[in-house]
Order: structure tokens, then C-alpha cells, then sequence
């Protein structure tokens, strides 16, 4: 068996309600957690397009993906790995930051992170940092050192690099040309 | 034509040539059942005892015409009653599109009577499912519904109709079957680049490896699975599996799948497959599985299932591929087309050799007799001689289905009823009520264990009722044999918990049902009661006396090597 890793699985799935529980289910029944699920909607309004994170070896995953192919309410899956995706996820932090030193600190910091201020109050600075997982979780790292008094992060959304998209027909041999005896 | 949402659902069945329904009323599907009252000369509607029964029947129709089965329940514990039922057809691929009602509108979240959220609990055991909120969705719905159950691989879809849905009213037009595909939900679902509900005409590339595969082989064998039933495909596998000159072993779901006396036939395979097929399995260069799916009760072990052989697997779901036992080569498509292809690519192979090792090993298991008792063996060739080789059969689960499937020859698709995938005590009365309303001309048989016919057998009602002569065959040994061989053999024979010995009188049963019964216990005995019940007429009950310790042979216990029997 080949080893287990982070995958992305991008799905297009119709906007209707119970959708996104059919999906989440059909991982929980295959035993599997999800990692991150995120789900927003597209250019058409009627298509959701989910970002689903999950931990599975090259054979599980192509499982999975036929397995989320076959239900009716999903257009199309495509595996991202992260070679040839661009991955970002946005997380809020509040940490304390009394005015003084580490007040000016946590500001230098977020500079370099490049992640932007978004709330200040009396005491507390509130962060935004966007970013893949390497990059969003140094700056977490780092802030805590100080005090955080909570996070929460978007989960990852992918897309796939250059002109290729899910739209495209690179699946699998036969999976798209089934010909016209439909039904 | 402004139509009821009631009015449209008849509508939408009759478009889509329904004219059996099984169910049971209740209060959120009044209006549905209304409206039956009024169609009831083109929809012939079966109330059963209990929604479990209803949901067996239209299964056990679904599977013996190929037609789509088609059930009525109402909310709340009517829905629930249905969930056995569904997750049966759903774990053999039956088609079947089962109708629930739920609470009206401003009722539903709040815990109402008779609510509960039936497409939840649904949702892993249907290939689709809905909840119509609107009325002037209900005809598009239903007619997505029936196209999903009954195209590429099929399954139950679970359609949940609010209660003011079916009283509102909206503009209906009728649409002839054929025309379904180019509009609405259909049109839009058929129109998208992928979805697994097609039909895939097979690769030509993948078609001609295979065909190298088999003409480089010198030790074929080939699995018939469920596939072959489903898509009917029996007259291509068997020219398919006479032109490779293949041993052929036979899943459990795979009976009818190819004519039983063909001289390839090894018998079942895993299990409680047959030696032949066992040891075929463990000595092949090359294996072919058709519509199989390689379950845990046939690859019992997937690291030495097959090891010296390619594995092929043909399959109409890609899903299926590579789940249980990593293949080296595979073809998607529905059974059928991709063979018919192959049969007319592939020339007339010869394995005499091959097929002499496979069949020096038993096809079928030998049983010692018992004074005063019959066994299985003696019982169901005594059944089968007396009985038209065209027969349905319909089974629970459990000994007697094994026996059943041992030691009868099915030729034809939908001749076999049996809960291979789910193993449903109790679907076998249902089931075979459901094949004789939809095969009257046929002569149907229900196989039963003593503790699985003590499940359902209430359904003795419906038999009456509408006079659906189903003849019964309860292989009585007062226990719950298959359990308790498993407590022989593995458990040192601590039986807890499966003896049967309570009644009732089986016999006395029927009769109470306004039926009749005889109980055997020899060859002659039962002879007299097989002659008895056909020249009857009606339901039948014949309880046969069979040993406590008689076993199904030969077993190779969960998980081991496919050779490893553990009696034979």
C-alpha cells in the first residue's frame, strides 16, 4: 500500500438542499474524516463547488473520487495534489496585545507574514492572513508565543495552476465519452 | 391540464407503464390513496401486513420482471418500516422507486405526528432521493426517479412528498417515456458531461486487450455476478462462456445468470462456494468477473483470492473497480453490450485439460441420509422434479438459501430471488409474492428457514387475500442454522440464543390464514405435499423436518484463503 497523505478533492455538485450532507456522509460511511470542507457557490448560481481535504493513500483516493462521481447530485471530482495546485485558506487570529512592546512586535510580524489588521480594541489585535497551510500555520506559530485567544480558519480552497480547470475532459479514459445510448 | 399533486403522481406511473403498486396507507398519504380509489381500473394496488412486505414485494417484482418496482408508505414509522426493504434492493442493484408522504408544509421540523426525516435516513441506502416541497416539481421529479432506478447500474430511489403537495394543484402535461430524457431535471442530468447513470458503450481498446488476455490464457475461469442478472445478459454469457471453453462459477447473486446445466458450471463460489469453483479460483492465469463485485463473501481473503491470475472485472460502476481486489485489467460497461462485443471478436477457444483438473473436484456437496429426517439435498431435488424447470424461486437467508442456491439449476435472469448483498431474514415471502403478481403464468416458490419465515410470515395475508398461490417450503430444523453452524464449528458449540424450539405450528399457521399446510419429514411425505399444493392452487405452506446439525458444506470461514475449507 502506498503511503497516506493530505489530498484535495475538488467537487462540482448541484446547489440543492441535502447535497452537502451526501456528500459528507459518503466519507464518514467509507471511513474516512474529513480534514476541511469548504463550500461556495460558483459563476452558475445552481453549482456549488466544494474544496474537500482528507488523509487516504493514491488507491483510497481514487476510490473515493469514483465513489463521490457516482452520486447523482455530482458534476465532476478532480484530485488536486499540491504540485499542481495553487492552495490558500484564510485564518483569522485575536490575540492579546496589551499597548507597549509586544504590541509593536505583533505588528512587525503580521508585516512580514503580510497578514492585515483587521480589528484593533483596546488590548486586542485581530489578524488576517491568507495563505496555504506551510505559510498560514509559521504565523501562527509565532503568535503563539504570545497570547491567542482564538483562531478560525476558512479551510483550503485549491484550484489547479495554469490554463487546465475542472471544467476541462481530462478524467480517466471512458469516463466521459459514454456515447449516446443514454438511459 | 390542472392536475392535484395526487392526480399527477398516477399520471406520472401510468407515463411510466406502472400498473402495480404494493404499500400501505396512512395518514400524510391520504390524498395519494384517494386518488388510487379513482385510477384503481389502470393501478392495481396490494396491501400488504406490513410496509416491510410491501417494500420485499415490489423489490421481488422489480427483480423477477425487470421492470421498476414501485411502493407506497406513508410518514413517520411507515417510512421506517421501508428502510429493510430499501437497503436490500439497494445492496443488489434492484430497481426499485419507493413513494413516502410526509408531514404538510408548515408542520415539517417541529416533530409532528408521524414525521421523521426519511431522506436522511435514507440517503446512504438509495441511489437518489428527494423531498418535493412543490407541486409543480412533482411530475419532473418523478420522472428523474424512475430514470435513475432503472438506468445504468440500478437501485431504489426514495421520493418523500410533502402532504399539501399532494392536495396543491398545477399545470401538468403529459410526456411520453421517450421524451423524458430531452427535458427538465432528466433532460439537464443527461446533458452533463459525467455521471455514472449512462450507459457506456464499451472501449474498443479495452474490448481487444481482453481478447488477448483470453487467447494468451490457458487457464480461464469466469464469475458470473449479479451484472449478468441485472442486465439480463444470459443469452451473451453463455455463448460468451462457451466460446472461451471457461470453467464458470457462480455468485450467489449471480443465479440465472447462465443456464444451470451448462457444462462449464463449477457451482457457487466462496464461501460456501463449490470445491471446483474454489480450487479454480486459487489455480487460474486468468480470471474474468462479470457484474461481480468481489464481496467479502467471495474474495474471502483479497491478498490470496486469485493470486496466480490477471483479474478482469466488467462493470457498468467504475466505483466498483479495484474496491475489493486489485484487478489488472477492467471493461465499463453494462454487461450485455460489452459481451455481446467480445463475442463477436473472440474465437472458439479449447481448455480441455483445465476444465479436466477443475472437475475432478465436486461441483456439489454429497449428504448422508437420516432415518426419519430429509436432507436438504433430498428435499429440494424432490421440490425441483415435481415442480416446471422455469420455477421462480425465491429464498430468505441463511442454510436453506445456500442449499437452495446448491442444489437447484436456474436458467434465466429474475428466476432467482434472493438478498445476496444485504442478507434480509424475512425477504423471501414478500418477494415471492411480489414475482407472482408480476409472472402469474410462472409457478413461484418461497424457500424459508423456520426462523427467517417466523419474521414475515403475516405477509400469509396478503396471499390470501388476492389468492396469490405461492407455495412456501419452510426447512424447519428449529434453529437458526446458520448461526449455529457458525457456533459449531467456531464457537464450541455454546448455541446461544438459536434455538428455535417455540412455535407456532406452522401448519395450523396457514390454515389460520385460510391456506393450507402439510409437515414432512420423508422423501414421499413431501412428494404428496409438492402435488397436494400445486393441484391447490392457493398458498401453500409445506414444513419439512430437517436435522438440527445439518450443515451447508462445504464453508471456508470469514477472511481465509479460498481453499481453506473448513468442511466439505
Amino acid at each position: 500500500m502506498s503511503e497516506t497523505k493530505l489530498n484535495t478533492l475538488s467537487v462540482l455538485v448541484d446547489n440543492e438542499a441535502g447535497v452537502l450532507s451526501q456528500v459528507a456522509r459518503l466519507f464518514s460511511r467509507k471511513g474516512y474524516n474529513i480534514e476541511s470542507f469548504v463550500s461556495g457557490s460558483t459563476v452558475d448560481p445552481a453549482i456549488t463547488r466544494l474544496t474537500i481535504e482528507v488523509y487516504a493513500d493514491e488507491d483510497q483516493i481514487k476510490l473515493l473520487s469514483n465513489q463521490l462521481a457516482k452520486l447523482i447530485p455530482v458534476h465532476s471530482v478532480k484530485i488536486l495534489t499540491p504540485e499542481i495546485s495553487i492552495r490558500r485558506e484564510l485564518v483569522l487570529i485575536k490575540v492579546k496585545a496589551p499597548a507597549g512592546a509586544s504590541r509593536s512586535e505583533l505588528i512587525q510580524i503580521a508585516n512580514i507574514f503580510r497578514a492585515s489588521i483587521i480589528d484593533v480594541s483596546i488590548g486586542v489585535l485581530t489578524f488576517a492572513i491568507i495563505g496555504d497551510e506551510d505559510k498560514t500555520q509559521a504565523f501562527v506559530n509565532i503568535l503563539g508565543e504570545y497570547e491567542i485567544l482564538e483562531l478560525v480558519r476558512t479551510g483550503i480552497v485549491a484550484l489547479e495552476r495554469g490554463q487546465e480547470t475542472i471544467y476541462d475532459k481530462t478524467k480517466v479514459k471512458g469516463e466521459f465519452d459514454y456515447g449516446k445510448n443514454v438511459l | 391540464m390542472e392536475l392535484t399533486g395526487a392526480q399527477i403522481l398516477m399520471e406520472c406511473l401510468l407515463e411510466q407503464g406502472v400498473d402495480t403498486v404494493f404499500g400501505y396507507p396512512g395518514g400524510t398519504i391520504l390524498n395519494v390513496y384517494d386518488e388510487l380509489y379513482n385510477y384503481s381500473d389502470k393501478i392495481k394496488h396490494y396491501l400488504t401486513a406490513h410496509e416491510q412486505g410491501a417494500s420485499h414485494a415490489a423489490d421481488g417484482y422489480a427483480r423477477s420482471t425487470g421492470k421498476v418496482g414501485v411502493c407506497f408508505a406513508t410518514s413517520g414509522p411507515g417510512a421506517t418500516n421501508l428502510t429493510t426493504g430499501i437497503a436490500t434492493a439497494y445492496m443488489d442493484s434492484s430497481p426499485v422507486v419507493f413513494f413516502t408522504c410526509n408531514v404538510t408544509e408548515p408542520l415539517v421540523g417541529k416533530d409532528s405526528f408521524q414525521e421523521v426525516d426519511i431522506t436522511g435516513i435514507a440517503m446512504p441506502i438509495t441511489k437518489m432521493n428527494y423531498v418535493v416541497h412543490e407541486v409543480d416539481k412533482l411530475a419532473d421529479i418523478v420522472r428523474e426517479a424512475f430514470a435513475i432506478a432503472r438506468s445504468g447500474r440500478p437501485g431504489p430511489v426514495l421520493v418523500d412528498i410533502l402532504k399539501n403537495v399532494t392536495a396543491e394543484k398545477a399545470e401538468y402535461e403529459k410526456l411520453p417515456l421517450s421524451e423524458h430524457a430531452t427535458r427538465g431535471r432528466l433532460g439537464k442530468l443527461v446533458g452533463r458531461s459525467s455521471n455514472n447513470f449512462k450507459s457506456p458503450d464499451p472501449d474498443k481498446e479495452d474490448i481487444d486487450l481482453l481478447i488477448n488476455m483470453i487467447n494468451g490464457s490457458e487457464k480461464p475461469l469466469i464469475i458470473c455476478g449479479g451484472g449478468v442478472v441485472r442486465s439480463r445478459a444470459s443469452e451473451e454469457f453463455n455463448t460468451f462462456v462457451n466460446r472461451c471453453d471457461a470453467p464458470t462459477a457462480i455468485t450467489v447473486m449471480g443465479g440465472g445468470g447462465i443456464a444451470g446445466l451448462n457444462p462449464h458450471v463449477t457451482g457457487m463460489i466462496g464461501m460456501h462456494g463449490s470445491q471446483a469453483s474454489n480450487m479454480a479460483v486459487d489455480a487460474c492465469d486468468l480470471l474474468i468477473a462479470v457484474g461481480c463485485r468481489f464481496s467479502d463473501r467471495v474474495a474471502l481473503d483479497p491478498k490470496t483470492f486469485a493470486k496466480k491470475a490477471k483479474i478482469v472485472q466488467i462493470d457498468i460502476d467504475r466505483s466498483e473497480i479495484d474496491k475489493n481486489v486489485k484487478t489488472a485489467h477492467h471493461i465499463i460497461g453494462d454487461a450485455r453490450k460489452v459481451l455481446s462485443v467480445l463475442n463477436e471478436k473472440l474465437g472458439q477457444q479449447a481448455h480441455p485439460e483445465w476444465k479436466k483438473y477443475v472437475f475432478s473436484f465436486p461441483t456439489e456437496t454429497e449428504y448422508d441420509d437420516i432415518p426419519g429426517k430429509l436432507t436438504p439435498k433430498q428435499a429440494l431435488r424432490t421440490i425441483a422434479d415435481l415442480l416446471p424447470q422455469d420455477t421462480i424461486v425465491s429464498t430468505d437467508v441463511g442454510q436453506h438459501q445456500m442449499w437452495a442456491i446448491q442444489h437447484f439449476h436456474f436458467d434465466y435472469p429474475g428466476q432467482l430471488l434472493t438478498s445476496g448483498g444485504f442478507g434480509t431474514m424475512g425477504f423471501g415471502l414478500g418477494a415471492a409474492i411480489g414475482a407472482k403478481v408480476g409472472n402469474p403464468d410462472k409457478t413461484v416458490i418461497h424457500i424459508a428457514g423456520d426462523g427467517c419465515f417466523r419474521m414475515n410470515c403475516h405477509e400469509l395475508c396478503t396471499e390470501q387475500y388476492y389468492d396469490i398461490p405461492v407455495i412456501t417450503f419452510v426447512f424447519d430444523n428449529s434453529t437458526l442454522g446458520m448461526v449455529r453452524q457458525w457456533q459449531t464449528l467456531i464457537y464450541d458449540k455454546h448455541y446461544s440464543q438459536t434455538t428455535l424450539d417455540r412455535g407456532p405450528d406452522f401448519v395450523k399457521l396457514a390454515e389460520a390464514y385460510g391456506l393450507k399446510g402439510k409437515r414432512v419429514t420423508n422423501v414421499e411425505e413431501l412428494r404428496e405435499a409438492v402435488k397436494e399444493a400445486l393441484e391447490f392452487g392457493h398458498g401453500y405452506v409445506v414444513d419439512i423436518a430437517i436435522d438440527i446439525d445439518e450443515m451447508v458444506r462445504p464453508m471456508v470461514s470469514g477472511g481465509a484463503r479460498i481453499t481453506n475449507f473448513l468442511a466439505i
